[in-house]
């Protein structure tokens, strides 16, 4: 099962403008872990998982995923075995309708009639989707959009899961419905999130970027009790772990 | 920007009307596009002077209308907002041609006000047949149905993106522009300035919007060719749809039927 194992070495990516997003960044992910990636704006996030798939090409180092080292040669394997799924939901869902889109991925794979509708089925089935199938992207609501662009991803039976923001706007009952969702793949999954409540749930490990290198790579609930690595990151712990403002007597009721 | 987003809302309204089951709803898209064509052809084909053999051709919206259950008063509101247009193309007949062709009692009638209102007439039928089949079939439907026909792969592509994000285009001009309005406090806000700059970072958005949407085919295996894994079927209730409106189409073409009858009423009336 290496298929499963994203390693990144000294990676660096400088943008044409001259900025540089990632300065030096090493890591390995293995098989089943579930990963996040966070960091003030800015930090190089969205760069960094924009690389895990070949969106981005990197300025310096490099990237394997499983035993492939990631080449132009190997990009549409790379893809297949990585399924991303984008912050924003409109830019995932490109066609007319949920079916046709979900299908995109498995008929770009070259599987055909009743192979696809079925992948269709099960992956729009995994995130409780299958009443949308007919219906086009924008008459669905936020919530139902982040689960068809999930789904569209699934139906590529993708190893490795990469997320950017998965809870950003969505309302809370929604984004408790998608971390049920997302506790529940047993994929290698990356995710980015300035949700730290989310990431203490779901994420067992967590890497902390900032301005373009790793500043700490562990244990999520470690990282999370040092205040002083959090602050000079420009992070804080989640809500979850922090004193009730109610019962501590500090809310100015 | 209140009629933007109306605007929007009553696009999607016509397309939730897409979703009936009536029997016109059930017929494959090409059926319907290629009868609209051949009514449309017919119907634009008529001399510029031509008046009476129009009027027989509203059979085809009412049937329509009347067997796909459409909304009548919605779909004559979307025809009468585009009517101004047609006037605008006309507006310069009734002066410009002023030959008079029938005379009513007393009053002549031009032929520039003849070819106005036949103009007028053919602006109702085309934009009303239009109108249907989007009702009934709706644009993505059409669209496939129409590279099935034959049209290039890369135009009917086109054609759905355009339609899928015309939608978010709108929402995003919609915020922008109430985030001007909110801070002009009631003034122009700058005038054509502010707008100029508006529309160029709406330009820039959709710019890297199309970037985004392209990372996310590709990162879905997109390779430059769009597959469709949709099935449809051209069977003999299509046949007959088709066979019996063009039939009538291309008969009221070619005889003149509102003559007929009106010679054979004031024939046999005193």
């Amino acid at each position: 099962m290496s298929h499963h194992i994203v390693e990144v070495r000294n990676l660096q990516h400088v943008y044409p403008d001259g900025t540089i997003a990632i300065k030096d960044v090493s890591f390995r992910i293995t098989h089943g872990e579930s990963v996040a990636i966070i960091g003030a704006n800015g930090a190089g996030k969205s760069t960094l998982l924009q690389h895990l798939n070949g969106c981005l090409e990197p300025t310096g180092g490099d990237i394997r995923i499983g035993d492939t080292p990631l080449f132009k040669s190997t990009l549409p394997d790379i893809r297949r075995t990585v399924g991303m799924v984008f912050q924003n939901p409109d830019d995932q869902l490109f066609m007319p309708t949920v079916f046709d889109d979900v299908a995109f991925g498995p008929l770009n794979l070259g599987l055909s009639g009743e192979h696809v509708v079925k992948r269709v089925a099960d992956a729009l089935d995994q995130v409780g989707a299958g009443h949308l199938r007919d219906k086009p992207p924008y008459h669905l609501s936020g919530g139902e959009k982040k689960r068809v662009a999930i789904a569209t991803v699934l139906a590529m039976s993708p190893d490795i899961l990469v997320m950017d923001e998965p809870t950003s706007g969505l309302d809370p009952f929604a984004r408790r419905q998608l971390m049920e969702l997302l506790r529940e793949f047993h994929h290698t999954k990356i995710f980015t999130s300035h949700d730290l409540d989310m990431v203490l749930e779901l994420c067992e490990r967590t890497i902390i970027l900032h301005e373009g290198v790793i500043m700490a790579d562990g244990s999520t609930g470690a990282i999370f009790k040092n205040d002083e690595l959090l602050a000079t990151c420009r992070l804080e712990k989640p809500l979850s772990m922090q004193i009730c403002p109610l019962c501590s007597n500090k809310h100015p009721m | 920007m209140t009629s933007i987003n109306a605007a929007v809302i009553d696009l999607k309204r016509l397309e939730l009307m897409a979703d009936g089951n009536s029997l016109i709803h059930l017929l494959d898209a090409r059926a319907k596009v290629l009868v609209t064509l051949i009514f449309i052809i017919s119907v634009v084909s008529f001399g510029r002077y031509e008046l009476a053999c129009l009027f027989p051709f509203f059979i085809f919206p009412a049937v329509m209308i009347a067997l796909a259950n459409l909304p009548p008063l919605y779909i004559a509101r979307k025809i009468l907002l585009l009517c101004p247009f047609v006037l605008m193309v006309g507006l310069f007949n009734p002066i410009f041609d002023r030959a008079v062709l029938y005379q009513v009692g007393h009053i002549g009638v031009s032929g520039g006000c003849i070819s106005l209102f036949s103009l007028l007439i053919r602006s109702l039928l085309t934009l009303g047949a239009a109108f249907i089949l989007v009702g009934t079939t709706g644009f993505t439907a059409i669209c496939q149905a129409l590279e099935r026909l034959g049209i290039p792969q890369i135009f009917a592509v086109q054609l759905l993106f355009l339609h899928r994000y015309i939608f978010v285009l709108a929402d995003e001009t919609g915020r922008a522009s109430r985030a001007r309005e909110l801070r002009s406090c009631g003034k122009k806000g700058l005038g054509v300035v502010s707008f100029g700059s508006l529309v160029g970072h709406l330009l820039l958005r959709t710019w890297q919007k199309a970037e985004r949407i392209h990372t996310a085919m590709l990162a879905r295996g997109f390779v430059g060719q769009f597959y469709t894994s949709r099935e449809s079927r051209f069977g003999a209730s299509e046949l007959y749809f088709l066979l019996g409106w063009s039939s009538l189409f291309i008969a009221l073409r070619y005889f003149d039927i509102s003559g007929t009858l009106g010679g054979l009423v004031t024939g046999i009336a005193p």
